[in-house]
């Protein structure tokens, strides 16, 4: 207990050093928003991959993966090919070089620049301010079930530590301070899966030894029967995809690899990340460590998920979710791996909470305060204090939501859920206007704004009436409509188990073509020349 | 392949090694591009 306070204290005194060095290095409010647009590429890639990768992504995504075996590495892919070598090579370059020429210090603000409209830059930034707390409340919570199991701290003192930490190197380090510290948490989280990794592996002897110890484990007639429930809703073992179109494809391939998946290329707190290079050199160097760094992170958290069972299985008799999805990864690592490495592990998730929360609190505060205080309602005044107050307001509700979500029953697996949730409506809203925005110099106005307004719109209906899992927890439609899901008992039923993002992003998609086609056919413009030309000088 | 049968879960996880590869290849190959 001493070693392991010992080093947690150690941890702690290093944050609040880098802390302190973001705060000297910060003097005006492009070093605040944009970490002054001089980040050392490991420090970006690394801040990036910290940021990304949650507490809720490792416990409750690799639960998952205990329950549902190694199909869910489908995201890893995603998230390496999709969220680190198209986003930064091919989203990155643009966004760096356009944020620059628009001096556009967020994310609503390089729409909003872009497409020369308050409007979306203010709507940008509510719906960050309004969905944001719930996925940083998510993020808390699973920061706190952590100092709550391990130091038997209750709940409200471990909430307000663990808020305090972050929200005074946050506030005064603005991003610089977000990224330095994200890049020292991102160093901890690889040292423990790389730990992980050779552990699993040499115990169940080999990599070869243990996916045929997995494979075997399923034809085990105590396992079909112990998952047999699982088993009739399409689950075929381990090593295998589920059945396909059966309703765990569905939420596998549609919910947790699709939504989160595509979901990474228009996330507001990591878009922001490519304007904090000085130029195209800093990304291609970021894309060697940003890459490397997510196969550890998410591809061994979902890879010992799935081997826990046979471990579990030796041990015990029962597969790894007899433990609840949520304990799999905290009962593995407190039962099964030398107790040394524990504390190293406790460390990794306690920075990977940290990490992402400071990076939400940074991103909320820049949109309540610079996006929709100084920019929508115009008002003017000192940039930095503006945004500090912005940032201690939101800090401020994500802890009054956290401390609310206590009385009701959340598990990590809600809160990865949580992630997803937020995830798939930032992409449903705002991807194809951000494509549009960097890509294509003829995209109308109009087009960007309908494209977001519908993709809030039927994301929002999606998820609050129709999709079963989420309606159903998030209580809207009984409340309205007096049915957990409108279209339970209707012969279209089976809509309901598509994710939202598979729904709101086509319909995002399709309304912005049409506007756009529109415009075309009428041979109008609602954004001048000279200002397309200003915006992709030099891309 | 690798003690996995399923042809969609041993192609993904070469998939993500060689995603990493490509991510590392390419890195190298532009070390020193794009700094003007």
């Amino acid at each position: 207990m001493i070693y392991t306070v010992s080093v947690i204290v150690l941890y702690l005194l290093v944050i609040g050093y880098l802390g302190y060095v973001g705060y000297r290095q910060t003097k005006s409010s492009q070093d605040f928003m944009v970490a002054g647009r001089k980040i050392h590429p490991l420090v970006m890639a690394l801040s990036y991959g910290a940021t990304f990768i949650s507490t809720a992504a490792i416990v409750g995504f690799g639960g998952a993966a205990g329950q549902l075996g190694m199909g869910i590495l489908w995201l890893t892919f995603l998230n390496i090919f999709v969220g680190v070598f198209i986003a930064f090579l091919f989203f990155g370059k643009r966004t760096r070089k356009m944020g620059h020429n628009l001096d556009a210090h967020t994310f609503p603000e390089l729409l909003g620049e872009r497409f020369n409209s308050r409007f979306i830059q203010t709507f940008t930034g509510i719906i960050i301010f309004i969905f944001m707390p719930i996925y940083a409340a998510a993020v808390l919570k699973g920061g706190v079930a952590f100092l709550e199991s391990f130091f038997n701290m209750p709940f409200e003192p471990a909430l307000l530590l663990f808020v305090s930490i972050v929200a005074i190197y946050v506030s005064m380090g603005g991003l610089k301070g977000v990224m330095y510290t994200d890049a020292f948490q991102g160093s901890i989280m690889f040292l423990g899966m790389v730990f992980l990794l050779i552990l699993t592996y040499g115990r169940l002897g080999g990599v070869v030894s243990a996916h045929n110890q997995l494979t075997e484990l399923f034809n085990n007639p105590q396992v079909q029967e112990q998952t047999k429930g699982l088993i009739q809703g399409g689950f075929r073992g381990w090593t295998s995809m589920p059945e396909f179109n059966s309703p765990i494809w569905w939420s596998l391939v549609t919910s947790i690899v699709m939504g989160v998946g595509i979901g990474v290329l228009a996330q507001p707190q990591l878009v922001v990340r490519f304007m904090t290079v000085k130029s195209n050199r800093e990304l291609n160097r970021a894309v060697v460590s940003g890459g490397v760094f997510i196969l550890m992170m998410t591809g061994v958290a979902f890879l010992m998920g799935a081997l826990s069972n046979v471990v579990f299985f030796e041990n015990t008799g029962e597969v790894a979710s007899a433990v609840g999805v949520d304990n799999i990864i905290p009962q593995y690592i407190s039962s099964y791996v030398p107790e040394w490495f524990g504390t190293i592990f406790l460390l990794s998730l306690l920075a990977a909470g940290m990490s992402t929360l400071s990076s939400l609190f940074h991103t909320m505060g820049t949109a309540i305060g610079r996006d929709v205080y100084q920019k929508g309602l115009g008002k003017k005044g000192n940039s930095l204090l503006i945004t500090r107050i912005g940032l201690m307001i939101v800090i401020v509700i994500s802890t009054i939501l956290t401390w609310l979500s206590n009385d009701l029953d959340i598990s990590m697996a809600i809160i990865a859920r949580g992630t997803s949730l937020f995830m798939g409506l930032a992409a449903a809203t705002f991807l194809p206007a951000y494509i549009g925005a960097i890509y294509f110099k003829t995209m109308p106005k109009a087009a960007a704004i309908w494209g977001i307004v519908s993709g809030f719109a039927s994301s929002f209906i999606w998820i609050f009436f129709i999709n079963r899992t989420n309606a159903t927890s998030l209580q809207l439609s009984r409340l309205i409509f007096g049915k957990p899901f409108l279209v339970e008992g209707t012969s279209i039923e089976f809509v309901s188990q598509y994710d939202a993002v598979i729904i709101a992003l086509p319909v995002s998609i399709i309304v912005t073509g049409a506007v756009w086609l529109i415009y075309k056919l009428m041979n109008q413009k609602d954004i001048e020349d000279i200002h397309v030309n200003k915006c992709f000088k030099g891309i | 392949m690798l003690g996995i049968e399923d042809f969609w879960v041993w192609s993904v996880y070469l998939l993500c090694i060689l995603s990493t590869g490509a991510c590392v290849v390419y890195g190298v190959l532009n070390w020193n591009k794009g700094g003007e």
